[in-house]
């Protein structure tokens, strides 16, 4: 299940949705929206998505993690526009029969999310000041 | 345009005046010099066409939609080696 939207995230019903009699390990990671990068204290931060391109890239990682991994379902959303401190930017959660597979599942699917969809973030930092997020620019 | 390249040139959809099919590196070229101030932002820009990251030597088909994809966001990045994007069509390949 792939999903980029703009309200809340329910982190607990996409946790139950990838539950089920056939799983022996369920793992969910949040991303938040985190306050203090190092010395810099953030206000919000504002995601922008290319939609299209992000669902079709999200897709492919859930094709790819079916591949390498049992898994028995896996959900991954993101959420856009303005976030305040705290408020969960990302889920991914998945289903395995055991827990290695669940764990490490998860943990590819993030950082691969993370790498190759087009989604980006403003850091509004609390001095007023804002910064798009392109690691390496 | 997305995040930082829109914020730069101050919209979203561009229009280029281009004579031909070009490449994927043609075009970044061209980005450039219209518009100066994406010129700094390019080198580590990646071309999609038809929603896929495009090889710098790729002729762009007539109609194909063109977006220009600023690094994306990659949390915390800095503690762990990056990887390309276009890792996924790596992987494909290789099967």
């Amino acid at each position: 299940m792939i999903e980029i939207t703009e309200a809340p995230i329910d982190h607990a019903a996409l946790t139950e949705r990838v539950r089920s009699n056939f799983t022996g390990a369920v793992c969910t990671f949040l991303g938040t929206v985190r306050e203090m990068t190092g010395d810099r204290r953030t206000a919000s931060l504002e995601y922008e998505a290319y939609p299209e391109m992000a669902l079709k890239k999200m897709a492919e990682l859930e094709a790819e993690a079916r591949r390498r991994w049992p898994l028995i379902d896996a959900a991954l959303v993101h959420r856009v526009g303005c976030l305040d401190l705290g408020e969960i930017s990302v889920v991914v959660a998945v289903s395995c029969p055991h827990r290695d597979q669940a764990f490490e599942a998860c943990r590819w699917l993030i950082d691969t999310l993370k790498d190759v969809v087009p989604i980006w973030k403003k850091e509004v930092w609390a001095d007023g000041s804002e910064e798009w997020v392109h690691p390496g620019v | 345009l997305f995040a930082l390249a829109r914020q730069r040139v101050g919209r979203g959809d561009v229009t280029l005046e281009l004579a031909g099919p070009v490449t994927v590196e043609a075009l970044k070229r061209e980005l450039g010099v219209t518009y100066p101030e994406l010129a700094p932002l390019l080198p580590h820009v990646l071309i999609a066409v038809a929603g896929e990251y495009a090889a710098d030597d790729m002729v762009i088909p007539p109609g194909a939609e063109i977006a220009a994809i600023p690094p994306v966001s990659g949390g915390s990045g800095a503690h762990r080696p990056r990887r390309h994007p276009s890792l996924l069509q790596a992987i494909e390949a290789e099967r």
